[in-house]
């Protein structure tokens, strides 16, 4: 008797769930592209802003560092949810102002944009202080040899540090890119259509909440276990010809 | 670092006469008129963001510390479902979690007629227990993957060398693995709580009234927009400068693993 | 190396996206709809087309009034900050003309009216008076004129503020609040379909215009009379040729619009 209801609740799922409408499965997809898109965005301006801060951390003068200090100290207390509603309402207003005053026409900011830009200066703090981590573990004879052969700054960064400081970031990067992509969902705050926001529209038109949130749940769940396999190869691959590090601890 | 000659470099003291410039700017230009109206409702908000913070890490490192235990030394039918849990909490956003668990439970209240009717019903209808076990749920999640790393973290001499005495295993457990252990995360531990700090105003979207609620109050009935935020801002990071000065303090009292 | 190659490619996206941010200045009238779904207002189908019937009188009053207009779901708390930091240039979400919010935008002539009215379940005996509701748990929307109300009236209940109306219908549904004040044409809605089976609309709340507003119209930011005055055109336009009746008996029985 139970099974046979399992297989009818079941197939009632399927049916909400297809791709097609009138499933919502389409739906679903599309919110998941558009986090993906924003995460990955956003993952992309961290490291940007991480790598200039970690530079700007280790080689910057003294209120260039004070400055980058209140940054990561003030983005890594306040709640992402309070951040993204400042930078999104504050920062696009600012924007538009600035441009009006400069005499542009104002500028039209997508969700997607603004979302990639809050989340990117997120992000940033978060990045800053992983490759500053890792920039540090490189061994400094490394970077005085590239130094003493007269390699200018920025290839001793493209050829030297950035190669060798890789395996080190990597475990944090990858950890990152987990809350890059979790961090979509607040977004649904705000309104824009992501995963979450998809999920809730779906649910509440339907009144099948349990089946949405798992299936989305699902769909998360999914993107973090995939992207685990691809950070594990990318370590495996920017570990290679280092001795393992098993056994002694750093 | 932190001693008060290094504040007193020229270059910091122009920044702090700039700092001070920027809140008396905010001070004088932005609308303020309604802190007094909404200050009783705020200690109410703050006093919810805070009992909600150190009662589910309490429990969540509570239940984080059986978690770690079953990774760590469990055997294989403890172990898969404690990764498992801990997978799904790390791998899925809190605020679906909450909504699943508030909406999602909500939702099947009307099948069971039963449940209204039962001793629970008056707790279920409120919108905290959920955010408490939401929240205590994703706590013990992260840090149930930290405990396990701590847990295999102890030197295996202490334990085999309490074995020899011939402790019993429970004693084992509480006199040398749980306080190595737990010394060891402390470092963490303070980084972890502020990141459950951060995660505290996502109840708000099931209607308990934390802090963040009573700015989005005040946003909503006056339509002034930044300060309110602005301040919020504020009081969160003041929250994670006392979490963090705590743990440093409990940190210090601790004999230090290394030396 | 590879972060290099992503370093490349994540500037050229963002490159890429800031210039399609910059193309899509051929400004077309963003309308800013709630994002969370109204019905029988305004709510995305399964297909992710915006279906209801504001939509559709948003489409007839831009058609009337020469605008080209793109509909741009926001999140309802938010609307109104919004709207003052451009990312939409009107609001049309079934919003009230209140004095309150006058203060911050300006309103269009109202294009429906619908009081408001207290549902609850068809077992409670209560009506929509202060007295009644005393004890009882009432749930709201944010940032709506019945948060307003029920927070000047309804001292002696407990209210609990939901981000959307849905939600605070859901709970209902589920029990866990015993009424809720809403509009009466999206409850008549809500209590006409399954999950609004168990309620029923106890009757409508006592009339405080300058809380509950003269009707429902497109919010603009102050000062910005083109569209403003466009607007009025276009509504003026569908009132006068039948287009909106047509459009309220496709969704209602009786008309929604009195002068």
């Amino acid at each position: 008797m139970t099974n046979v209801l399992e297989l009818l609740g079941l197939a009632e799922s399927a049916e909400l769930l297809a791709l097609s409408p009138p499933g919502w499965g389409g739906n679903l997809l599309r919110g998941l592209l558009n986090s993906l898109q924003i995460a990955f965005g956003a993952f992309g301006m961290g490291l940007i802003i991480g790598l200039f801060g970690a530079y700007g951390k280790l080689y910057g003068g003294p209120v260039l560092r004070d400055l980058l200090a209140i940054y990561t100290t003030v983005i890594r207390a306040v709640p992402e949810l309070v951040l993204i509603l400042i930078l999104y309402y504050v920062g696009t207003d600012l924007i538009n102002k600035a441009a009006t005053a400069m005499g542009y026409d104002r500028v039209e900011i997508s969700g997607i944009v603004a979302g990639i830009w809050v989340l990117g200066i997120v992000q940033g703090a978060y990045a800053t202080e992983v490759l500053r981590g890792a920039i540090k573990a490189v061994p400094p004879g490394q970077i005085e040899a590239a130094r003493a052969y007269g390699m200018p700054a920025f290839m001793t960064m493209r050829r030297v540090t950035i190669p060798a400081m890789m395996s080190f970031a990597t475990p944090g990067l990858a950890n990152l890119w987990l809350i890059a992509t979790k961090d979509t969902a607040l977004l649904a705050i705000v309104g824009f259509a992501e995963l979450t926001l998809e999920t809730r529209q779906a649910a509440s038109s339907t009144r099948a909440y349990f089946t949405f949130f798992l299936a989305a749940g699902a769909l998360y769940l999914l993107v973090t276990l995939f992207s685990g396999l691809i950070f594990g190869w990318i370590e495996r691959w920017a570990r290679r010809g280092q001795p393992s590090l098993k056994g002694g601890q750093p | 670092m932190t001693s008060l000659k290094s504040l007193f470099v020229p270059h910091r003291i122009v920044m702090m006469i700039l700092f001070a410039a920027l809140v008396v700017w905010c001070a004088l230009s932005l609308r303020w008129d309604w802190i007094p109206q909404y200050a009783p409702l705020a200690a109410e908000g703050l006093w919810t963001t805070v009992w909600i913070l150190v009662v589910t890490s309490i429990l969540g490192f509570a239940l984080a510390v059986p978690l770690g235990l079953a990774q760590a030394i469990g055997p294989w039918y403890l172990a898969a479902p404690a990764r498992l849990f801990c997978t799904i909490i790390r791998g899925t956003p809190l605020l679906l979690q909450i909504w699943l668990l508030y909406y999602g439970l909500g939702s099947l209240f009307p099948q069971f007629p039963w449940i209204r009717s039962s001793e629970l019903w008056p707790y279920l209808r409120q919108a905290w227990p959920y955010a408490v076990l939401a929240l205590t749920l994703s706590y013990a999640g992260y840090e149930g993957e930290v405990m396990r790393g701590a847990f295999s973290g102890v030197a295996k001499g202490q334990l085999e060398a309490a074995k020899s005495f011939g402790m019993p295993r429970m004693t084992m457990f509480r006199c040398i693995w749980l306080p190595q252990a737990v010394r060891n995360v402390l470092p963490t531990l303070g980084g972890e709580t502020i990141l459950q700090l951060k995660a505290t105003p996502l109840v708000a979207t099931i209607t308990v009234l934390d802090i963040y609620a009573v700015s989005s109050r005040v946003r909503s009935d006056t339509f002034i927009v930044y300060e309110p935020l602005l301040l919020l801002a504020l009081v969160y990071m003041a929250i994670a400068g006392v979490i963090t000065l705590g743990f440093r303090w409990f940190e210090n009292k601790v004999p230090s693993a290394q030396r | 190396m590879a972060l290099q190659k992503t370093i490349r490619k994540t500037l050229l996206t963002t490159v890429a996206l800031a210039a399609t941010a910059v193309m899509a200045q051929a400004e077309p009238v963003k309308i800013g709809v709630a994002a969370e779904p109204y019905p029988p207002f305004a709510s995305l189908d399964s297909s992710g087309t915006w279906v209801g019937w504001e939509i559709d009188v948003i489409n007839a009053v831009c058609a009337a009034a020469e605008l080209e207009c793109v509909i741009t779901p926001v999140a309802w708390d938010g609307i109104i900050p919004s709207l003052t930091g451009q990312q939409i240039d009107a609001i049309m979400a079934s919003m009230s003309i209140t004095e309150e919010r006058l203060k911050t935008i300006d309103f269009s002539d109202p294009y429906y009216n619908t009081p408001a009215v207290i549902v609850a379940d068809k077992s409670m005996d209560i009506d929509a008076t202060p007295a009644s509701l005393e004890g009882k748990i009432v749930g709201i929307q944010a940032s709506t004129i019945h948060q307003a109300y029920a927070q000047k009236y309804f001292t002696g209940a407990e209210l609990r503020v939901y981000q959307t109306q849905d939600e605070a219908n859901q709970d209902l549904f589920a029990g866990r609040i015993d009424a809720t004040q809403a509009d009466s044409i999206a409850m008549a809605d809500f209590v006409g379909s399954d999950a609004g089976a168990c309620c029923e609309i106890k009757g409508a709340v006592a009339n405080d215009e300058a809380i509950l507003g003269k009707g429902v119209g497109a919010g603009v930011r102050k000062g910005e009379t083109d569209i403003l005055e466009a607007l009025n055109k276009g509504i003026a336009m569908i009132l006068a040729d039948g287009t909106h009746a047509e459009i309220t008996s496709k969704y209602f029985t009786t008309s929604i619009y009195s002068e």
